[in-house]
Protein backbone atom coordinates (compact mmCIF):
# COMPACT_ATOMS: atom_id res chain seq x y z
CA UNK A 1 0.00 0.00 0.00
CA UNK A 2 1.60 2.93 -0.98
CA UNK A 3 0.80 6.75 -0.16
CA UNK A 4 -1.63 7.57 -2.68
CA UNK A 5 -3.41 3.69 -2.40
CA UNK A 6 -4.27 4.89 1.39
CA UNK A 7 -5.28 8.66 0.40
CA UNK A 8 -7.43 7.26 -2.24
CA UNK A 9 -8.79 4.10 0.02
CA UNK A 10 -10.06 7.11 2.77
CA UNK A 11 -11.94 9.36 0.21
CA UNK A 12 -13.42 6.48 -1.62
CA UNK A 13 -14.71 5.57 1.51
CA UNK A 14 -16.23 8.58 2.07
CA UNK A 15 -17.20 8.78 -1.26
CA UNK A 16 -19.05 5.03 -1.58
CA UNK A 17 -20.97 5.45 2.24
CA UNK A 18 -22.42 8.83 1.44
CA UNK A 19 -23.28 7.73 -2.26
CA UNK A 20 -25.26 4.70 -0.50
CA UNK A 21 -26.43 7.15 2.31
CA UNK A 22 -28.08 9.68 -0.94
CA UNK A 23 -29.93 6.60 -2.03
CA UNK A 24 -30.97 5.09 0.66
CA UNK A 25 -32.30 7.87 3.69
CA UNK A 26 -35.82 8.59 3.78
CA UNK A 27 -35.64 12.32 4.48
CA UNK A 28 -35.70 13.78 0.63
CA UNK A 29 -33.29 17.05 1.71
CA UNK A 30 -30.88 14.61 3.60
CA UNK A 31 -30.96 12.71 0.40
CA UNK A 32 -29.47 15.71 -1.65
CA UNK A 33 -26.91 16.60 0.52
CA UNK A 34 -25.50 13.24 0.69
CA UNK A 35 -25.27 13.41 -3.27
CA UNK A 36 -23.53 16.75 -2.04
CA UNK A 37 -20.95 14.83 -0.12
CA UNK A 38 -20.78 11.57 -2.84
CA UNK A 39 -20.22 14.07 -5.89
CA UNK A 40 -17.47 16.30 -3.60
CA UNK A 41 -15.18 13.34 -2.78
CA UNK A 42 -15.86 12.04 -6.18
CA UNK A 43 -13.89 14.96 -7.48
CA UNK A 44 -11.16 14.24 -4.20
CA UNK A 45 -10.62 10.96 -6.05
CA UNK A 46 -10.18 12.47 -9.53
CA UNK A 47 -7.48 14.91 -7.92
CA UNK A 48 -5.89 11.94 -5.85
CA UNK A 49 -5.96 10.17 -9.69
CA UNK A 50 -4.04 13.23 -10.69
CA UNK A 51 -6.80 14.74 -13.13
CA UNK A 52 -6.51 17.98 -11.50
CA UNK A 53 -8.89 19.90 -14.58
CA UNK A 54 -11.17 17.03 -14.68
CA UNK A 55 -12.15 17.48 -10.10
CA UNK A 56 -12.48 21.16 -10.84
CA UNK A 57 -14.90 20.74 -13.51
CA UNK A 58 -16.51 17.97 -11.51
CA UNK A 59 -16.91 20.10 -8.63
CA UNK A 60 -17.90 23.29 -10.49
CA UNK A 61 -21.06 21.99 -12.25
CA UNK A 62 -21.72 19.27 -9.95
CA UNK A 63 -22.02 20.67 -6.60
CA UNK A 64 -21.99 24.14 -8.13
CA UNK A 65 -24.90 23.28 -10.48
CA UNK A 66 -26.59 20.13 -10.72
CA UNK A 67 -26.74 19.86 -7.23
CA UNK A 68 -28.51 23.35 -6.72
CA UNK A 69 -31.14 22.16 -9.58
CA UNK A 70 -31.91 19.54 -7.38
CA UNK A 71 -32.36 21.03 -4.38
CA UNK A 72 -34.88 24.02 -6.16
CA UNK A 73 -36.82 20.55 -7.97
CA UNK A 74 -37.24 18.74 -4.13
CA UNK A 75 -38.06 22.27 -3.04
CA UNK A 76 -40.75 22.97 -5.54
CA UNK A 77 -42.14 19.87 -5.92
CA UNK A 78 -42.51 19.38 -2.21
CA UNK A 79 -45.88 17.33 -1.48
CA UNK A 80 -46.74 16.75 1.86
CA UNK A 81 -45.58 13.18 3.61
CA UNK A 82 -45.80 11.30 0.21
CA UNK A 83 -43.59 8.31 0.49
CA UNK A 84 -39.83 8.32 -0.98
CA UNK A 85 -39.05 4.18 -0.92
CA UNK A 86 -40.80 1.94 -2.52
CA UNK A 87 -42.29 -1.34 -0.64
CA UNK A 88 -40.51 -3.38 1.14
CA UNK A 89 -40.55 -6.73 -1.13
CA UNK A 90 -39.79 -4.05 -3.96
CA UNK A 91 -36.85 -2.86 -2.39
CA UNK A 92 -34.77 -6.23 -1.46
CA UNK A 93 -35.26 -7.08 -5.40
CA UNK A 94 -33.64 -3.43 -6.04
CA UNK A 95 -30.67 -4.44 -3.74
CA UNK A 96 -30.21 -7.80 -4.86
CA UNK A 97 -30.17 -6.36 -8.81
CA UNK A 98 -27.84 -3.61 -7.20
CA UNK A 99 -25.63 -6.10 -5.30
CA UNK A 100 -25.30 -8.50 -8.41
CA UNK A 101 -24.64 -5.39 -10.42
CA UNK A 102 -22.02 -4.26 -8.66
CA UNK A 103 -20.05 -7.58 -7.64
CA UNK A 104 -20.21 -8.20 -11.53
CA UNK A 105 -18.71 -4.87 -12.17
CA UNK A 106 -15.83 -4.95 -9.48
CA UNK A 107 -14.94 -8.27 -10.62
CA UNK A 108 -14.73 -7.62 -13.90
CA UNK A 109 -13.22 -4.20 -14.23
CA UNK A 110 -10.45 -5.37 -11.33
CA UNK A 111 -9.54 -8.22 -13.32
CA UNK A 112 -9.05 -6.08 -16.49
CA UNK A 113 -6.93 -3.65 -14.43
CA UNK A 114 -5.41 -6.08 -12.15
CA UNK A 115 -3.77 -5.20 -8.74
CA UNK A 116 -0.40 -4.22 -9.21
CA UNK A 117 0.77 -0.58 -8.71
CA UNK A 118 1.34 1.24 -11.92
CA UNK A 119 2.82 4.81 -12.13
CA UNK A 120 0.34 7.84 -12.47
CA UNK A 121 1.00 8.88 -15.67
CA UNK A 122 -2.25 11.24 -16.73
CA UNK A 123 -1.84 13.81 -18.89
CA UNK A 124 -1.40 17.73 -17.61
CA UNK A 125 -4.14 20.48 -17.86
CA UNK A 126 -1.95 21.77 -20.75
CA UNK A 127 -2.08 18.45 -22.85
CA UNK A 128 -6.11 18.40 -22.27
CA UNK A 129 -6.50 21.98 -23.67
CA UNK A 130 -4.04 21.01 -26.41
CA UNK A 131 -6.65 17.83 -26.92
CA UNK A 132 -9.82 19.31 -26.58
CA UNK A 133 -8.88 22.50 -29.29
CA UNK A 134 -7.07 19.88 -31.34
CA UNK A 135 -8.65 16.05 -32.05
CA UNK A 136 -11.32 17.09 -30.03
CA UNK A 137 -12.56 19.98 -31.03
CA UNK A 138 -15.73 18.99 -33.21
CA UNK A 139 -17.14 16.90 -30.27
CA UNK A 140 -16.71 20.30 -28.27
CA UNK A 141 -18.63 22.17 -30.31
CA UNK A 142 -21.32 19.82 -30.52
CA UNK A 143 -21.62 19.59 -27.18
CA UNK A 144 -22.19 23.89 -27.25
CA UNK A 145 -24.91 23.31 -29.57
CA UNK A 146 -26.07 20.81 -26.49
CA UNK A 147 -26.07 22.58 -23.95
CA UNK A 148 -28.28 25.58 -25.98
CA UNK A 149 -30.76 22.88 -26.83
CA UNK A 150 -31.00 21.33 -23.50
CA UNK A 151 -31.56 25.30 -22.40
CA UNK A 152 -34.01 26.11 -25.06
CA UNK A 153 -36.25 22.58 -24.49
CA UNK A 154 -36.11 22.82 -20.70
CA UNK A 155 -37.57 26.44 -20.80
CA UNK A 156 -39.97 25.31 -23.17
CA UNK A 157 -41.49 22.45 -20.75
CA UNK A 158 -41.16 23.81 -17.94
CA UNK A 159 -43.42 26.91 -19.26
CA UNK A 160 -45.60 24.44 -20.50
CA UNK A 161 -45.39 25.59 -23.89
CA UNK A 162 -47.68 24.20 -26.48
CA UNK A 163 -49.88 22.58 -23.89
CA UNK A 164 -53.65 22.35 -23.84
CA UNK A 165 -54.62 25.61 -22.33
CA UNK A 166 -51.73 28.04 -23.66
CA UNK A 167 -53.57 27.00 -27.22
CA UNK A 168 -56.66 27.59 -25.69
CA UNK A 169 -55.48 31.10 -24.17
CA UNK A 170 -53.95 31.78 -27.55
CA UNK A 171 -57.18 31.16 -29.91
CA UNK A 172 -59.20 33.00 -27.28
CA UNK A 173 -57.22 35.94 -27.79
CA UNK A 174 -57.80 36.06 -31.88
CA UNK A 175 -61.12 38.13 -32.62
CA UNK B 1 2.48 4.77 -7.99
CA UNK B 2 -0.96 3.68 -7.26
CA UNK B 3 -3.41 0.75 -7.78
CA UNK B 4 -5.94 1.05 -10.33
CA UNK B 5 -8.30 -1.65 -9.14
CA UNK B 6 -9.20 0.40 -6.00
CA UNK B 7 -10.94 2.77 -8.35
CA UNK B 8 -12.55 -0.01 -10.04
CA UNK B 9 -13.89 -0.90 -6.95
CA UNK B 10 -15.28 2.20 -6.25
CA UNK B 11 -16.75 2.95 -9.21
CA UNK B 12 -18.63 -0.58 -9.16
CA UNK B 13 -20.19 0.56 -5.87
CA UNK B 14 -21.17 3.84 -6.70
CA UNK B 15 -22.86 1.94 -10.09
CA UNK B 16 -24.38 -0.19 -7.89
CA UNK B 17 -25.88 2.53 -5.32
CA UNK B 18 -27.40 4.41 -8.41
CA UNK B 19 -29.04 1.38 -9.82
CA UNK B 20 -30.37 0.82 -6.32
CA UNK B 21 -31.71 4.28 -6.24
CA UNK B 22 -33.14 4.04 -9.54
CA UNK B 23 -34.69 0.81 -8.94
CA UNK B 24 -36.26 1.43 -5.50
CA UNK B 25 -37.35 5.11 -5.37
CA UNK B 26 -40.44 6.20 -5.48
CA UNK B 27 -39.46 10.26 -5.87
CA UNK B 28 -38.93 11.27 -9.46
CA UNK B 29 -36.06 14.16 -8.28
CA UNK B 30 -34.46 10.57 -5.65
CA UNK B 31 -34.40 8.28 -8.80
CA UNK B 32 -32.22 11.02 -10.87
CA UNK B 33 -29.83 11.24 -8.23
CA UNK B 34 -29.59 7.92 -8.77
CA UNK B 35 -28.81 8.32 -12.27
CA UNK B 36 -26.08 10.82 -11.45
CA UNK B 37 -24.21 8.23 -9.79
CA UNK B 38 -24.73 5.81 -12.18
CA UNK B 39 -22.38 8.52 -14.71
CA UNK B 40 -20.04 9.45 -11.74
CA UNK B 41 -18.64 5.66 -11.75
CA UNK B 42 -18.90 5.99 -15.77
CA UNK B 43 -16.46 9.27 -15.40
CA UNK B 44 -14.36 7.02 -12.66
CA UNK B 45 -14.04 4.65 -14.67
CA UNK B 46 -12.87 6.74 -17.73
CA UNK B 47 -10.18 8.76 -15.22
CA UNK B 48 -8.98 6.02 -13.66
CA UNK B 49 -8.18 4.34 -17.38
CA UNK B 50 -6.96 7.69 -19.11
CA UNK B 51 -4.32 7.91 -15.86
CA UNK B 52 -2.81 4.81 -15.81
CA UNK B 53 -1.95 4.18 -19.67
CA UNK B 54 -0.24 6.65 -21.61
CA UNK B 55 -2.69 8.32 -24.27
CA UNK B 56 -1.48 11.11 -26.70
CA UNK B 57 -5.15 12.40 -27.15
CA UNK B 58 -6.20 12.64 -23.43
CA UNK B 59 -9.44 10.35 -24.24
CA UNK B 60 -9.64 9.68 -20.30
CA UNK B 61 -10.12 13.31 -18.95
CA UNK B 62 -11.56 14.67 -22.42
CA UNK B 63 -14.50 11.93 -22.38
CA UNK B 64 -14.64 12.66 -18.73
CA UNK B 65 -15.17 16.28 -19.09
CA UNK B 66 -17.95 15.30 -22.44
CA UNK B 67 -19.78 13.27 -19.88
CA UNK B 68 -20.24 15.68 -17.47
CA UNK B 69 -21.23 18.26 -19.65
CA UNK B 70 -24.03 15.89 -21.32
CA UNK B 71 -24.86 14.79 -17.59
CA UNK B 72 -25.54 18.61 -16.72
CA UNK B 73 -27.57 18.89 -20.11
CA UNK B 74 -29.73 15.64 -19.18
CA UNK B 75 -30.06 16.58 -15.51
CA UNK B 76 -31.90 20.05 -16.72
CA UNK B 77 -34.45 18.68 -19.24
CA UNK B 78 -35.00 15.80 -16.60
CA UNK B 79 -35.84 18.17 -13.64
CA UNK B 80 -38.04 20.91 -16.23
CA UNK B 81 -40.01 17.41 -17.23
CA UNK B 82 -40.34 16.68 -13.94
CA UNK B 83 -41.37 20.56 -12.89
CA UNK B 84 -43.89 19.72 -15.74
CA UNK B 85 -45.41 16.66 -14.49
CA UNK B 86 -45.66 18.17 -11.16
CA UNK B 87 -47.87 20.97 -12.45
CA UNK B 88 -50.00 18.31 -14.75
CA UNK B 89 -50.47 15.90 -11.54
CA UNK B 90 -49.60 17.24 -8.43
CA UNK B 91 -46.97 14.94 -7.03
CA UNK B 92 -44.01 13.47 -8.58
CA UNK B 93 -44.67 9.87 -6.92
CA UNK B 94 -43.16 7.32 -9.64
CA UNK B 95 -45.90 4.32 -8.59
CA UNK B 96 -49.10 6.57 -7.45
CA UNK B 97 -51.84 4.48 -8.38
CA UNK B 98 -54.10 5.72 -10.62
CA UNK B 99 -57.25 5.32 -8.34
CA UNK B 100 -56.06 7.66 -6.09
CA UNK B 101 -55.77 10.23 -7.91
Amino acid sequence: MSGLDLLFLAVGLLTAASAVLAVTSRVVLHAALWLVVALGGLAGCYLVLGAELVALVQLLIYVGGVVVLVLFALMLTRHGNAPVQASAGHRVLAGVVAAGLTVLLGVTLTAVVGWTRVPVTGPDSTDIGTAIFGTWVWPFELLSLLLLLALVAAVAVARGAGSVEDVGAATEEEP
Amino acid sequence: MITPALPMLLAAVLAGAGVYGVLARRHAVLMLVGVELILAAAGLVLVTTGQVTPDPLASGAVLTLFVITIAAAEIVVALAVVMALYRARGHVDLQHERSES
